[in-house]
This record gives structure tokens, sequence and C-alpha cells, in this order.
């Protein structure tokens, strides 16, 4: 009996909401002056201090270069998958001139709206799909990790350094063999070991991959995740680390021996002016030390000086273009050699590594 | 002076359109004051989210999309609870058919003749979702096993084991070893009505009337209704209740499994992660909402759909954290469930009665 009113009061309470919303619309009216208008989807929050942060610096880079002509706005804690439809679309659908995803999974969820929209633009970090108006973007930050695998390869005394990576995808894959490669390059005798978390973004399973790769011996933890939990834990235990995204001696303190970071504010702002202007095209940007979009962090007074300088000799081969990491000989885990003396990897090559290199003890599942 | 509180025997009409709807009108003055704490504009924040679920044709369509799981799962919810069986294991149910279409989509159209396909992909599905739901059902009426823990666990079981699937031997080939399975062929995709909302609306909407009608008109739903209120008078009736039990939950199971063949086949079209985000634990707070009852369900599933919708923009468009979109759903709903006091409860002040006896009140 009293089940049938039930309906009436929702009913109530739905043209409630409805009745107080419309009355306010004449207020949503635009201004003259339209802002060029960017969102950013983010898969963390910024406060995660790590990749997301480092997404959201280069946001504020952008409006502090064009003022009042731009207006930003982000969503964070956007889960991979159906409900990434939703956000990208309904930023489209609000009149978003520009919109950025700043994670793997976005990719086919933007691919999708892209084709709906053909007068936005689009652009995905880390992916491969692209449209007429849909780009990548991406950095080369394989460079400042091998560099940052010189300063571990030196520094371990165990010859164990544990990597909490996040998904065995070809972007972190060529990160963990190019730090590996910068191990050995120094000591041939250490080993990386690597720990899957299947997650961007987890505070918790990030520190518990930690743990138990100092568990199994690691004294130096190096990682591919979003958030600074690795190099805390490492911390606790009195052991070291090598940051990723953010400088994260900065959050964590001189136990953090370096970062490579990532600093995006210079491709937003090149990009979004090139949009504005009118002159932006589809691409696929992947640049790396040289042109400033990756860097390794400054280094902890921990780190001796005969270590910094051999850093130094193979950052400037890198910027000098007469070397590179993946460069041969490259041997896989078996000893087979995958890439001759004298041949170098093509980016083809590299955005489908599904291998480890010698010296990395995991597997790609 | 004490205060007693007692249930009301009869409740007036007019107390079940007020109470809840000056319940929401308080809510939205209680977060009205939070938002300007934030330093918000409140009337921008509740346009910006009406916008965000009903704005536009395309907005209301995603609402829709988030309804769909939210009324199926709602309906399987509410149909166990009639039986005052505690099945919070919606979630899993709803995964457990997921990944059963997803086997059927992937494996079965190989050899399937394509317009077999789908209909093949929803009836494994819902079998699926409920022989996971047969578990506990057994359990509790063969060995007296709490319903409760059970449900609850076979959720944790069910996600594991799919996301076993789509990291590991499901895993697609083409897929840079990202997770999630390849997708689906299109034979095995739900029909879109209208945007991203699916066939699975209308599934929605007729299954809510069966039920409806099956729980009033017929004489199973009855048997039904007496097992709710007393086993031991249904017993004493001649009603078989182990046996319906035990028929209601499967239903229920395949109700929420049907939610998990409709986000696999009509949205997402793989297995992957984010198959569902929390459905089958909403659909106890549609339950309850609905007041249990199947044609309420569909009202209140887009109700909550609009609120889950409209909160995303409230960090997308006014830039306030995520957490406050959450916060906001919470200061939203729980007037409206505190609202219930009020109609279902009488409060009295009295000098002399203690009021010992008096439950549900803080």
């Amino acid at each position: 009996m009293k089940n049938r009113w039930n309906l009436l009061w929702i009913l109530l309470a739905a043209a409630l909401i409805a009745g107080c919303a419309k009355k306010a619309e004449p207020a949503a009216v635009a201004a003259k002056a339209e802002p060029y208008k960017v969102a950013f989807v983010y898969i963390g929050p910024p406060g995660d201090l790590g990749w997301t942060h480092e997404h959201d610096q280069g946001r504020k880079a952008v409006e502090a270069e064009f003022g009042d002509k731009v207006k930003t706005v982000y969503i964070e804690n956007v889960p991979e998958g159906p409900d990434a439809t939703r956000i990208i679309r309904q930023y489209a659908q609000e009149g978003y001139d520009m919109i950025f995803a700043t994670s793997f999974g976005y990719m086919d969820p933007m691919v999708e709206v892209a084709k709906e929209f053909p007068k936005v633009k689009f652009e995905h970090c880390s992916g491969y799909k692209t449209s007429e108006n849909m780009s990548t973007y991406f950095g080369r930050i394989y460079q400042p990790r091998y560099l940052s695998g010189i300063v571990a390869g030196k520094m371990t005394k165990s010859n164990i350094i544990g990597y909490a990576a996040a998904f065995p995808i070809p972007e972190v894959v060529r990160g963990i063999n190019a730090f590996t490669l910068g191990v050995r390059s120094v000591n041939p005798k250490a080993q990386v070991r690597v720990v899957w978390t299947n997650t961007w973004y987890d505070p918790v399973k990030e520190r518990e991959a930690a743990v138990a790769l100092l568990d199994a011996g690691a004294d130096i933890i190096a990682q591919h995740q979003d958030t600074v939990e690795p190099q805390k834990a490492a911390k606790e235990r009195g052991k070291l680390s090598i940051g990723y995204d953010s400088d994260m001696r900065a959050f964590v303190g001189d136990t953090v021996l370096t970062s490579p970071v990532w600093n995006w504010g210079a491709y937003y702002k090149d990009t979004i002016g090139k949009a504005m202007a009118g002159t932006w095209a589809t691409h696929q940007y992947w640049e790396g030390l040289k042109a400033g979009v990756v860097r390794l962090a400054d280094m902890s007074p921990l780190v001796p000086q005969d270590v910094k300088d051999l850093v130094k000799a193979a950052e400037q081969k890198i910027l000098d273009g007469t070397w590179d990491v993946f460069y041969g000989p490259i041997k896989d885990q078996t000893g087979a050699v995958k890439v001759a003396a004298g041949a170098k990897m093509t980016d083809g090559e590299m955005l489908s590594f599904d291998w480890f290199v010698e010296g990395v003890v995991g597997k790609v599942k | 002076m004490s205060i007693l509180i007692e249930k009301r025997k009869n409740i007036s009409r007019p107390a079940q359109v007020l109470v809840p709807a000056a319940s929401f009108l308080a809510s939205l003055v209680l977060t009205g004051v939070l938002l300007l704490a934030f330093g918000a504009d409140p009337f921008a924040t509740y346009r910006a989210m009406f916008r965000g679920a009903f704005g536009s044709g395309r907005a209301f369509t995603e609402t829709l999309v988030k309804a769909i799981p939210l009324i199926l799962t709602g309906l399987g919810v509410a149909l166990a609870f009639k039986l005052r069986f505690w099945n919070i294991g919606a979630e899993g149910q709803l995964t457990l058919a997921g990944v059963a279409a997803s086997w059927v989509a992937i494996f079965w159209g190989r050899w399937m003749p394509s317009f077999l396909l789908l209909p093949a992909v929803i009836l494994v599905g819902c079998l699926a979702g409920a022989a996971w739901a047969g578990i506990p059902a057994l359990l509790k009426t063969r060995l007296k096993v709490d319903e409760t823990l059970v449900t609850l666990m076979l959720n944790y079981v069910a996600i594991l084991f799919s996301e076993f699937l789509y990291y590991g031997p499901w895993r697609d080939p083409k897929g840079y070893g990202f997770p999630g399975t390849e997708p689906f062929p299109e034979a095995a995709w739900m029909p879109r009505i209208a945007g991203r909302a699916h066939l699975g609306l209308v599934f929605g909407l007729v299954l809510a009337l069966i039920l409806w009608f099956v729980i009033n008109r017929t004489r199973w739903g009855f048997e039904l209704k007496i097992i709710g209120a007393s086993p031991q008078a249904a017993r004493y009736q001649g009603i078989a209740v182990e046996r319906n039990v035990v028929l209601a939950i499967l239903l229920s199971g395949a109700l929420c499994g049907l939610a998990g063949v409709g986000e696999v086949t009509g949205i997402s079209r793989r297995l992957q992660q984010g198959l569902s985000l929390g459905y089958g634990y909403t659909a106890i707070i549609v339950a309850w909402m609905a007041q249990l009852n199947p044609l309420a369900v569909p009202f209140v599933a887009v109700l909550m759909a609009a609120l889950l919708v409209g909160g995303d923009q409230v960090q997308m468009m006014m830039g306030l954290p995520a957490s406050m979109g959450i916060l906001m759903q919470g200061m939203i709903l729980f007037p409206l469930l505190a609202g219930s006091l009020f109609t279902e409860y009488r409060i009295r002040r009295t000098g002399r009665h203690a009021a010992a006896d008096a439950g549900g009140a803080e």
C-alpha cells in the first residue's frame, strides 16, 4: 500500500532539482572575450607528487604563460575504461577546444570521442593511435632513466636493485631496459628485479611492491609508478632509491639519489600556443633530453663526484647525438644478441618493446 | 521527560511525499553551506550538476548508461531483500556474468552463427550470475550458513578471477601488454538505443514491470512475501520455503548478471578493468531507497546515476577536488535515508515511559 507513493515523491524530488536548475540558467551565457578552453583528464590526483603532479605543473605553466587568453580545468582520479569515455565526451560537449588525456588506458576512449567531435583537438599522452584531430605526445624518458641507472649501478652494494613497475606495456618495459642498461654499463654483476603492481596509481600497492623488493635483498628501489610511496618505503628501511616523474628528493629526502623527471610545461605551452594560433596539426611528439621535455634531476649529496662525472659524460653523448641508449650490442635475458653491435633500435621497435635486456630478473607477462 | 520512538501503524500519504521532499531540500541547503565553505557558488554547482546529468540529450543518455546496471542490480537486490536474504553479492554476480559473457563472445563467436551469438552471450551471462548467487542460497538453505558473509566474499573471488583472466590467458595479444581481452566481435554487441545507452535499458524497465507483477499479482509472489515476513508462518501454510528461496535468489543473481552482460557487451565491448564501478554496492542503496518496490527502482536508479554523473561535474567544471563530489553524494543521500525515520516512526515526548525500547534512532 505505502509503496505506491514512492514514485510520487521521487518524481517530486526530480522536479525540484529541475526547477532549481532552470531558474539559474541565464547566468550561463558566455562573456564576450571567450578564452581558449583546455581540459586535462588525470589518472590520479595532482597531490600524488609524481606523474599527475608533473602534468598539473605543466597545466599551471600554460596558465602562467597565456593568462586570460586560456582557461584550463582538470578532473582527477578518472578510471581507465568506460567512465573515461563519458568524461572526455562531456568536456567536448561543454565546448572545450582542446582536451589532454594523460594515461595510456584513455587511448581507446579518446579515439571514440575524437571521431564524434572533429572540431575539438585531442591529445593523448603515451599511446600510439592518432587521427585527423587526435595527436599523441610522450618523451624519451628512457634517456634520463639510463643515466639514473648509472647512479644505481655505482651505488648498490648488494648488487640487487628493485624496480616497482606499473604495467608490462612497451612504455614501462622500455624504461626498465634503459635503466638496466645504465646499471650494467658500470656494474655488470648487478641485477634489476621487477615487481608488477598492475596499477599506475595505488599508494598501498606501490609501497607493498617496494617492501617485497627490499625483502628480496634490494638496496636501491627504482620505480615506474605515480607516487613517492616506493621511495618512502626504501627510506624507512634505511635504503636508497631512484625516483621518477618529479624530483622526488624534494619530497622524500637525500636517500633519493636522483630522478628522471618530466617537464611537460615546455610541451603544453608549445602545442596549446599552436592550437590558439591555428597552426596545430595532428602529430606524434616524442622528444628527449635535447628538447628539454625530460631531464635528470639534480643528484643527492650522497652521490660521489666520480659518479656524477660518469653521468655527465653519458648525457653529453646523447645530447651530441653521437650515441643513444638502444644502440647495439644489446642482449636479451637469455644472452642472445637482439641488437647487433653497430646497429640501433628504430622508434617502432622501441614502441613495441616486449622483451627484457640481460640483467633484468622478471617476466614480461 | 524522555523521548519515545515508535513505529507508525499508518503512514499518512502526505507525509510520504512531504518528508522526502523536505529531506531533499535540507540536503541541498546543507551541501550548499559546505560548498560555500569551499568558496564555491552553490547555485552554479547545482546547475553544473544538473547540466551534466540532464542538460542535453547526450548528457541524459550518459546518465542512463550508469542507470542501466543500477536498475538491474537494484531489482536483483530488492528481490533478495524482500525475502530477507541479504544478498550483498550483486557486485560479484555482475562480474562473473561479465566473465561468462566475455567467454561466449570471444570463443563461441568463432563457430557460432552470428545471429545466435548475442542471445547465447546473454543467456550464459545470466546463468553465471544465477549460479554465483545459487552458492550462498544453497549454503543458507541446506547448511544455515550466513549469506551476508558468503555473498560478500564471493565478490572478491569473482573480481580476482576476472582479473586473472584479462591479465593472463585472455589478454589481448595485440594489446601491447595492456590488461584487457581482445574486442568482442560485432555480433556480440548489445545494440545501442541512444548515445551509449543500450538495450539493457529496455530489459531493465520490462523486468521491473514483470517483477512487480510477479511479486504483487501471482501466487508465487504471495508466497515469497509470506516467507519474507515469517518463514515459520510460511512453513505452517505448507509453502516450500527452501525451494522458493533458492529459486528467488537464482533469479536475483540472474538480474545482477544481466547488468554485467550489459556492461561488457553494451559499453566496453571487451573484458577489462573497471567492469563494475561499485554498481553492485550502489544497488543496495537503490533497493532501499526504492523501499524494495520494483516499480520505484528505475526512478531511484536514474536519480542515483544522475548524482554520480553530476558529481563528476563538480570537479570537471567547478574545479573542486574529486572528494568533494563524493562528499556531496553522501550529503544528499543521508538526509533522504534519515527522512524515512520520520515517515515510518513517530517521535513522542513522554514523561513516564522509558525510551529503552526505542530503536534505530540517533
